[in-house]
C-alpha cells in the first residue's frame, strides 16, 4: 500500500492564467482524486441587476468574461428581447452571427496558444497568438475595442459593418486560414506534441454525457451536438455540421477546436455572402415582464441564461450557467488516474474560463 | 548593475473578467513585446520584481495577494492593471468585491482602461522599470545611513 | 415564451421526477434559484435531451430540507453547493458537501436579507 498525499494546486500557478484551486490526492505520482475549490474570482455580478437597470446591465453582462464577452452581452440581450417579444432585423442577426464566429476563432486560437505553453512549446504559443492578433484587429476595426466591444444593445446592434469592410475581412480570413493550417501541422502531427496529448485524459462518450460535459470537450468524446443547431440568429440559414472526434483524449479536444476554427471561418464566409441590407436595430419601449431561458453555443460550449423581470426598470433575477461550470465534473473525472505532470494539460483541455464560472 | 536592465514580472489575476489578463499576456507576445525592455514573465513570486495585478480584491484572494507580495524580494513595484484593479470598476458594487488592489497593497502604478490596452500596459511597465531603479537607490541610501 | 417546457412539481416529488428523466436519457443542464415568491424560494432544475429541454420547478420554504439529486445526476453536487452558499438553502445528502465553503464568502448567503438570517 503506497502512501497517499495531498498536493494543493493553485490558485497562483505558472500555467494558470486564472486562479483555480485543486486539492489533488496522490498515490505516489498518480492522482486518485481531485477536489476543486473555487471562488477566487467570485464577484457576485448576478446580484448587480438590482443596482443597474436592464439596459445598462448589458455592459455588466459583457464583463462576465473578457474572452467571450461578445456572446455574453448578446445572449443577455436575446433573453430580454425574448421576454419583450422583440424581433430583430435580419441584418442585426447576421452581424451577431459574424461577431460570434470571430469570437470563436479568437478564443480557440488563444486556447491553442495556452495549450502549447502548457506543454512547453513556446514558439507555437507565440505563433498562435500572433494569428489571433489579426482577428483582434478585425474586432477593433468593426467595434472599436479589442476585448470588450459594447456593440450589443437590447433590440439590435450599435454599429453596422459596411459591406466593403466585410469583404476586407474575407481577405484577412483567407490569410488566417493559411496560417492556421501551418500551425495545425505542428499541433496534430508533431511527434513531441503527440506524445503529450495522445491517450491523456480519456473521457468516454458515456461519461461525457453522464457528467453533463458541453462544447468541444463533449464533442471530442464523440457526441455530435451543438447548440447552434437550434438555429438562433442567422445559424438557421447557414450550413454546418458539428465537428466531432471519437478519440476521447486531449488530442481529440485539440483536433476538434482546430476543426472549429476552420468551420467558423467557413460560417463567416457564408454569412457575408447572405447578409441582407436593412436596419440594425429596432426601438425598445417599456420594461421586461416575464421570464426567459436562452441557450447559446459559446466557444467553450453551451451556456444558459435566465432572465426574470417584473415589469420594472430593474430585473428581478439574472442567472447564467457557463460552460466551464458544466465541464468541471468531467475535468475531475479525467484527472482521476492521471500523472501529476499531466495535470496542467488536463486542466487546460476543458478550456477553463474561471471568471465565467464564478461570475 | 541596474535592476531595471532585466526586471521580471509576475502576473496575478485578482478577480478580473479575463480581459486584462489576456492583454497582459498579449503584451509578452511578439507583436507588443514587453520583453524588449528586458521584462520576462515568471510564475515564481521569489523571482519577480514587478507584480501586475488585474481585477479587484475579494475576501478569497486577499490572503493570496498579500502572500505573493510578501514573497517578492525588495525593491518591488506593484502595477494595478485595468480599472477593476484600480478601484473595483464595474464590479465596485458587487457584494464580494472589497475594492481596488490598493485596499491591501501599496500600488505604485495605475493602468486605466476596460480592458486596459496593450499600449497602456506597456506604458505602465516602462514606468515600473524606472521606478525600480529609484526604489533601489533609496534602499541603498537608507542602508548607508544605517551604517553610519 | 421560454425555451423548453416548465413543469411545476412538489418538493417531495423531486427525486422521483429526476430519476424518471434520467432513465429517459436526459442530461442535467443546470440548477438554480430563480427568485423569491413571498417567503419561498423558487427553484428551477433544467434537463435536456437533444435540442429540447425541460425545467422542473418547485417552491421551497427557507427552512425546508431539499433532497439532493447528486446520487442520480453526479454533476449536481456543484450546483447544490452553490445554492447552499449563495441562498442558504438546506440540501441534504450531497455527494460532496462543502458545507458552505465552495465559494468561501466573507458575507455568507448574500442573496438572503441579513435580518432573516438571524431569526
Amino acid at each position: 500500500m503506497s502512501t497517499r498525499s495531498i498536493v494543493p494546486f493553485g490558485p497562483q500557478h505558472p500555467v494558470l492564467p486564472e486562479p483555480i484551486h485543486l486539492d489533488l490526492v496522490l498515490e505516489d505520482e498518480k492522482v486518485v482524486e481531485a477536489v476543486p475549490s473555487i471562488g477566487f474570482v467570485h464577484r457576485g455580478l448576478e446580484q448587480l441587476v438590482e443596482k443597474r437597470d436592464f439596459q445598462t446591465y448589458v455592459y455588466v453582462a459583457e464583463r462576465i468574461c473578457g474572452i467571450c464577452s461578445f456572446m455574453h452581452g448578446m445572449s443577455y440581450c436575446e433573453a430580454v428581447e425574448k421576454i419583450m417579444d422583440i424581433e430583430l432585423p435580419a441584418r442585426a442577426k447576421y452581424l451577431r452571427t459574424i461577431w460570434c464566429e470571430m469570437s470563436r476563432i479568437h478564443s480557440h486560437l488563444l486556447w491553442l496558444g495556452l495549450l502549447a505553453d502548457a506543454f512547453g512549446f513556446e514558439s507555437l504559443f507565440m505563433q498562435s497568438w500572433r494569428i489571433r492578433e489579426t482577428i483582434l484587429d478585425m474586432f477593433e476595426e468593426s467595434t472599436g475595442g479589442r476585448i470588450i466591444f459594447s456593440v450589443n444593445k437590447i433590440g439590435g446592434q450599435r454599429r453596422d459593418m459596411e459591406n466593403s469592410m466585410l469583404r476586407g475581412f474575407l481577405t484577412k480570413l483567407d490569410q488566417v486560414e493559411e496560417q492556421v493550417k501551418s500551425i495545425t501541422e505542428a499541433f496534430l502531427n508533431d511527434h513531441a506534441v503527440n506524445t503529450r496529448l495522445r491517450g491523456v485524459g480519456i473521457l468516454t462518450k458515456e461519461q461525457a454525457y453522464g457528467l453533463g460535459a458541453v462544447g468541444p470537450f463533449m464533442r471530442a468524446s464523440g457526441i455530435e451536438f451543438d447548440m447552434r443547431m437550434r438555429g438562433y440568429d442567422a445559424y438557421k440559414d447557414l450550413d454546418f455540421r458539428p465537428v466531432t472526434s471519437t478519440e476521447c483524449d486531449s488530442y481529440a479536444r485539440c483536433k476538434v477546436r482546430i476543426g472549429e476554427i476552420f468551420q467558423a471561418i467557413d460560417l463567416i464566409r457564408q454569412a457575408v455572402d447572405k447578409i441582407p441590407e436593412g436596419d440594425i436595430a429596432v426601438p425598445v419601449k417599456g420594461f421586461p415582464n416575464g421570464e426567459a431561458f436562452v441557450r447559446v453555443e459559446q466557444p467553450r460550449g453551451e451556456a444558459l441564461y435566465y432572465v426574470c423581470g417584473g415589469g420594472k426598470k430593474f430585473l428581478e433575477r439574472f442567472r447564467v450557467r457557463t460552460p466551464t461550470f458544466a465541464n468541471l465534473p468531467g475535468l475531475l473525472q479525467t484527472l482521476k488516474g492521471c500523472q501529476l505532470a499531466d495535470v496542467p494539460i488536463l486542466i487546460l483541455t476543458i478550456d477553463p474560463c474561471i471568471s465565467c464560472t464564478e461570475r | 548593475m541596474k535592476v531595471s536592465k532585466s526586471p521580471w514580472m509576475l502576473h496575478y489575476d485578482g478577480s478580473s473578467c479575463n480581459g486584462c489578463d489576456i492583454e497582459v499576456l498579449a503584451c509578452t507576445m511578439p507583436r507588443f513585446d514587453v520583453e524588449r525592455f528586458g521584462v520576462i514573465n515568471t510564475g515564481n513570486p521569489k523571482h519577480a520584481d514587478i507584480l501586475m495585478i488585474t481585477g479587484g480584491i475579494n475576501a478569497q484572494n486577499r490572503p493570496v495577494v498579500e502572500q505573493i507580495y510578501s514573497q517578492m524580494p525588495s525593491p518591488k513595484v506593484v502595477v494595478a492593471v485595468g480599472i477593476c484593479a484600480c478601484n473595483g470598476g464595474v464590479f465596485k458594487d458587487c457584494y464580494n468585491i472589497l475594492g481596488g488592489v490598493d485596499t491591501v497593497l501599496p500600488v505604485d502604478i495605475y493602468v486605466p482602461g476596460c480592458a486596459a490596452r496593450p499600449e497602456a500596459i506597456i506604458d505602465g511597465v516602462v514606468k515600473a522599470v524606472a521606478l525600480l531603479d529609484e526604489k533601489r537607490k533609496t534602499m541603498r541610501e537608507d542602508k548607508k545611513e544605517e551604517g553610519q | 415564451m421560454t425555451d423548453g417546457e416548465i413543469r411545476e412539481i412538489e418538493l417531495e416529488a423531486l427525486p422521483a421526477e429526476a430519476l424518471k428523466l434520467k432513465n429517459s436519457g436526459y442530461r442535467l443542464i443546470q440548477m438554480c434559484v430563480n427568485r423569491r415568491i413571498g417567503q419561498d424560494f423558487q427553484l428551477t432544475y433544467s434537463f435536456g435531451i437533444g435540442l429540447d429541454c425541460v425545467h422542473l420547478r418547485m417552491l421551497v420554504h427557507p427552512e425546508d430540507e431539499v433532497m439532493s439529486i447528486s446520487s442520480i445526476y453526479e454533476p449536481a453536487f456543484l450546483y447544490e453547493n452553490e445554492m447552499q452558499d449563495l441562498f442558504g438553502i438546506h440540501i441534504s445528502m450531497i455527494s460532496l458537501d462543502y458545507h458552505g465553503n465552495l465559494y468561501r464568502l466573507d458575507k455568507k448567503t448574500p442573496y438572503r436579507p441579513s435580518e432573516e438570517k438571524e431569526s
